[in-house]
C-alpha cells in the first residue's frame, strides 16, 4: 500500500528531527559550559559546529517538501509535515542562540562584576530539559506531554531576571566594564530565547494533534523585539 | 435535522431525508444536506458510495433507470423538484459527464441543439447562444474560425468545455459534474477547474470527484460520501472545503482523505 512508503519516510524525517534536536542541546550546553570554563577553544568549535544544525534542517526541509509533492498530503498528515517544517526551523534559531553565546564567550574580555554562573547554567539545564521533553512530546503526539511543558518557562524567565538584575547592578557599580558585560546580558537573553522557542514546539504538538492553534506563551512578535542580532 | 454548510445563506438545493432504492438495494440513505447557491460542491467519497446516484438525483435522471424508487424531498429553490416537469427541470439543472459526449455534429449543433429543442428558432439569436456559451466556456477563441467542425474533432479537454457550453446554451441554473476532468490531462483539468470557478458567479455547481487534490482545489465545500454496512450510500461529513482537508471532525473522513481506504 502506498501509505507503507508514506509513513516510513514520516518516521524518517521524525527521527532526523529528533536527531537535529539532541545536536542544538549539545550545543546549548556546551556553549554555557565553554562559557563558564572561559574555553575559547571550543566556543570556536561550537560556532563552527552550527554549521552542520544548519545542514541537518535544510536537509530535513528538502524531505519534507519532496514528500509534500509527491504524496500530497491532507489533514493530520499535512498539519505533521507542516508541524515538522516550523519545528525543523525553530531549532535551527536555537542553535543560532548557542552559537550567539559562544561568540560573546570568544568576545568576553575580563568582567570585574560577579557573574551568575550558577543561575545561567541553571537556565541552560532548565531549557535544555524543556526542549529534550517537547520533542518527545511533538513525535509521540502527546498533547498531555506538551501543554505540561510551557509553564516550566516562569522558572527560566525568574533566571534571566535575576541574572539581568546582577549584571546591570554589576555594570552600575563599576560603569568600565559595561561593554563587556552588555555580552552577558546577551548570553541571559539567547537562554531565555532558547526556551521560549520550546513552548512554540509544544504549540505545533496541539496543532498536529487537534488542528488547534493555540499560543501558549507570550506571542513571538512581542518577543522578537527583544531579539538583536544572535 | 438539516446539515448547514453554507455561509452566504443562499441554499440552492435542499435535500430533506432523501432515500434512493434501486429494486430492493438500498443506494442511499437519509440525507439531510442544503447545497448552496453560487457556489462549488464538491461530493468524494470510495467507488460505489452513491455520489453519482445523489447528483444525477438533483435532475431526476435516476428515473430512466427502471426499479428506482425514491423517499424524501429535493427542493430546488423552495420548489418540489418531483413536482417540476422532468424536462423543464433538466433545463434548470444542467449535467456534464465524465467522458465529453459531444454529439456527432458541428460545434454550432452542438450547442444549438439545446435552445432548439425549447423552441428557440431565430438563426440569428441561436448565433448569439452559441458565441456567449462559447465564450463563457472558455472555447470561443479556440474555435470561432471553425463553427462547421464537428465536435468530435475537437482534444477531449476542448470536448469537454464544448460539453459544457452546451450545458450553459439552455442558460441552467444548476450545473451538475460527473468526474468531469477524469479523462482530462493535467493541463486540460487545470482549464476545466478555472472555467468553473468563474462559472460559480451565475451558476451553483455541483461535482463530484475522485481526485483529493482536485476537489481541494476547485471547491468552495465539499461532503464526504461513504458506504453503510448494508452498502447503502451516507453523508458522513460536510463543510467548508479548507475545514475538510486540514482538519476534519470525523474519524472516516480523516482516514479517507489519508488514502487509509477507498
Amino acid at each position: 500500500m502506498a501509505r507503507e512508503i508514506f509513513e516510513k519516510k514520516i518516521k524518517q524525517i521524525q527521527d532526523e528531527i529528533l536527531l537535529l534536536g539532541s545536536m542544538v542541546e549539545q550545543a546549548a550546553l556546551d556553549s554555557v559550559a565553554a562559557f563558564k570554563n572561559r574555553d575559547v577553544q571550543n566556543a570556536k568549535n561550537i560556532i563552527e559546529d552550527d554549521q552542520n544544525i544548519n545542514d541537518k534542517r535544510f536537509a530535513i526541509e528538502n524531505a519534507i517538501l519532496i514528500l509534500m509533492a509527491t504524496q500530497q498530503p491532507l489533514a493530520h498528515d499535512l498539519r505533521l509535515l507542516s508541524a515538522m517544517l516550523l519545528v525543523a526551523n525553530e531549532l535551527e534559531r536555537m542553535g543560532d542562540y548557542a552559537k550567539g553565546i559562544a561568540r560573546n564567550t570568544v568576545r568576553l574580555g575580563i568582567v570585574d562584576i560577579p557573574i551568575p554562573y550558577r543561575d545561567i547554567e541553571k537556565m541552560s539545564e532548565l531549557a535544555v530539559g524543556m526542549l529534550h521533553r517537547s520533542l518527545s512530546a511533538f513525535v509521540k503526539e502527546d498533547i498531555k506531554m506538551a501543554v505540561a511543558i510551557p509553564p516550566e518557562d516562569d522558572e527560566v524567565d525568574n533566571l534571566f531576571n535575576k541574572c539581568y538584575r546582577t549584571i546591570v547592578n554589576g555594570m552600575i557599580a563599576n560603569p568600565a566594564t559595561i561593554d563587556d558585560a552588555s555580552l552577558l546580558l546577551w548570553i541571559v537573553h539567547d537562554l531565555e530565547r532558547f526556551s521560549d522557542r520550546v513552548i512554540n514546539i509544544c504549540e505545533r504538538t496541539v496543532f498536529i494533534k487537534s488542528g488547534e492553534m493555540m499560543e501558549m506563551g507570550a506571542s513571538d512578535e512581542e518577543m522578537d523585539e527583544l531579539d538583536g542580532e544572535d | 435535522m438539516t446539515e448547514k454548510i453554507n455561509e452566504n445563506g443562499k441554499t440552492k438545493i435542499r435535500v430533506e431525508d432523501f432515500n434512493l432504492f434501486y429494486g430492493k438495494f438500498q443506494a442511499l440513505q437519509h440525507i439531510t444536506i442544503e447545497i448552496p447557491g453560487n457556489r462549488i460542491t464538491s461530493i468524494i467519497g470510495p467507488s460505489g458510495c452513491g455520489k453519482s446516484t445523489f447528483i444525477r438525483s438533483f435532475n431526476r435522471m435516476n428515473e430512466l433507470i427502471p426499479g428506482v424508487r425514491t423517499e424524501g424531498r429535493i427542493l430546488l429553490d423552495d420548489k418540489n423538484i418531483f413536482d417540476i416537469d422532468p424536462v423543464e427541470l433538466r433545463k434548470q439543472v444542467g449535467m456534464v459527464f465524465q467522458r465529453p459526449n459531444p454529439f456527432p455534429k458541428t460545434i454550432f449543433e452542438n450547442i444549438a441543439f439545446g435552445p432548439r429543442a425549447h423552441g428557440i428558432r431565430d438563426r440569428r439569436i441561436l448565433e448569439e447562444i452559441v458565441e456567449k456559451s462559447l465564450k463563457q466556456a472558455v472555447l470561443w477563441d479556440e474555435v470561432k474560425d471553425n463553427l462547421n467542425k464537428s465536435g468530435l474533432a475537437l482534444s477531449g479537454g476542448q470536448q469537454q468545455r464544448l460539453c459544457i457550453a452546451r450545458a450553459l446554451a439552455v442558460e441552467p441554473e444548476v450545473i451538475l459534474m460527473d468526474e468531469p476532468a477524469s479523462a482530462l490531462d493535467p493541463i486540460a483539468t487545470l482549464k476545466i477547474e478555472e472555467l468553473i470557478q468563474q462559472l460559480k458567479e451565475k451558476y451553483t455547481i455541483v461535482i463530484v470527484t475522485h481526485n483529493m487534490q482536485q476537489a481541494a482545489r476547485a471547491s468552495d465545500y465539499t461532503l464526504f460520501f461513504n458506504m453503510a454496512e448494508n452498502r447503502a450510500g451516507y453523508l458522513v461529513e460536510s463543510g467548508k472545503t479548507t475545514d475538510i482537508f486540514t482538519n476534519p471532525k470525523n474519524e472516516l473522513t480523516e482516514q479517507y482523505i489519508s488514502g487509509r481506504f477507498g
